[in-house]
């Protein structure tokens, strides 16, 4: 039990997949002028990460790791990414209209995500079990939550503000975005 | 194509649309291996070396590719080169691939290849391709080099791992955490933006007089 603390603890905080890791940082400029889309893309990217995580491991553990094709990891994983990506944007469709209409336009958007590959690559890298591995996949996938909510609510604040012109667009939001990692960096000393 | 055309391609990459400072594509492997010249120049020509050749792949198959599945097609023949790069680096420079990490396998989710697959690859013939493949990734390497020395010089005192600054300097460690990266690239894109704008103006105020 203490074992999925510490991981839920390190992957949301002190490793943030953003903050520290620097995975998921496209979306991370992309989406986040508005606190609602901000929230929207979180949800869709958690929901994902928790699948990919499970099925991921399944691949590595009863596919790959028997067979003896590990090196066949990164285009096995992509793939699956891709496939349950649009697995579930057909099925939300089908099943739940209402969540379809608010997550579907990020959907497409997550197979390029690296914070998804990255996080199953990670997963089969420490060698976690399958309980470890979704742990692991949604705490990662909240982490990017907490950091994309937060970065947008700053930037609707700033858009509102009277910016200096040459700082305007990606140059003030990327030092925005430096300071908020100086501030994650105090997590550090957490674990 | 005239040569004179495929220069123009070339450049497009390197300067115009610079993928780093301009069009703000792979900003995660940007940012992550940017601690060390050394990081960034590997970085920087793993991607080259994938972007040339799934250019060509894609160029070459272009036709056969139904317009539907042209993603899924796009992603197995980039992991395909991303798994080759990734094998050889293992073997020839192992402290390069230790020092990369995961990154190196995130190639395949790099923006930049897949940009560059759906808007050029996909439409061109082979030879363009692959000119506008080396164009990209050496402007994504010369970045990615500036961006990292200037990370190391400041950060560590040192230039691809020579010390450079005086025994005296005390190095800026917070430029080498995750926090400096963003302000490092923040501030270059300020300047890079900057150089573009006063360029323009001076172009135009020649034009204005012929």
């Amino acid at each position: 039990m203490s074992n999925i603390m510490l991981i839920v603890i390190g992957s949301v905080l002190v490793n943030n997949y953003v903050m520290s890791q620097f995975l998921g940082i496209c979306p991370f400029l992309g989406v986040s002028k508005k606190v609602e889309t901000a929230v929207g893309m979180g949800m869709a990217v958690t929901f994902v990460m928790g699948l990919a995580a499970l099925f991921t491991y399944f691949i590595q553990a009863y596919v790959l790791v028997p067979l003896k094709l590990e090196y066949m990891q990164t285009i096995a994983f992509i793939l699956v990414i891709a496939v349950l990506v649009q697995i579930v944007e057909i099925a939300l469709k089908k099943i739940s209209p209402a969540l379809y209409q608010a997550l579907g336009v990020y959907l497409p958007l997550i197979t390029t995500n690296c914070a998804v590959l990255g996080m199953a690559l990670l997963n089969a890298r420490e060698g976690y079990n399958l309980v470890e591995s979704v742990v692991n996949g949604v705490a990662s996938a909240l982490g990017f939550t907490l950091s994309i909510v937060l970065f947008a609510s700053i930037r609707e604040r700033l858009a509102s503000s009277n910016m200096p012109k040459w700082m305007d667009g990606f140059p003030g939001a990327l030092i925005t975005a430096g300071l908020m990692a100086l501030a994650f960096q105090g997590f550090s000393g957490l674990i | 194509m005239k040569k004179n055309s495929l220069m123009k391609v070339f450049m497009n990459g390197l300067l115009n649309e610079n993928p780093t400072f301009r069009l703000l594509l792979g900003m995660c492997p940007t940012l992550a291996v940017s601690t060390a010249a050394g990081n960034g120049l590997g970085m920087g020509l793993s991607t080259t070396f994938v972007l040339v050749f799934a250019n060509l792949v894609i160029s070459l198959l272009r036709k056969m590719i139904p317009e539907k599945v042209r993603i899924p097609s796009f992603v197995v023949v980039i992991a395909t080169f991303v798994t080759i790069i990734d094998l050889l680096i293992k073997a020839f420079v192992p402290a390069l691939s230790s020092s990369l990490g995961i990154y190196i396998p995130l190639i395949v989710v790099n923006c930049i290849i897949f940009a560059r697959a759906e808007s050029f690859a996909f439409k061109n013939a082979p030879m363009p391709s692959i000119v506008d493949g080396l164009g990209m990734g050496l402007g994504f390497t010369c970045s990615l080099t500036l961006l990292s020395s200037v990370r190391e010089i400041i950060g560590s005192g040192t230039w691809f791992g020579m010390q450079i600054m005086p025994a005296s300097y005390k190095p800026m460690a917070i430029i080498v955490s995750p926090s400096g990266g963003f302000l490092t690239l923040g501030i270059l894109i300020l300047i890079v933006n900057a150089i573009v704008n006063a360029y323009g103006k001076h172009k135009k105020a020649k034009e204005g007089i012929a």
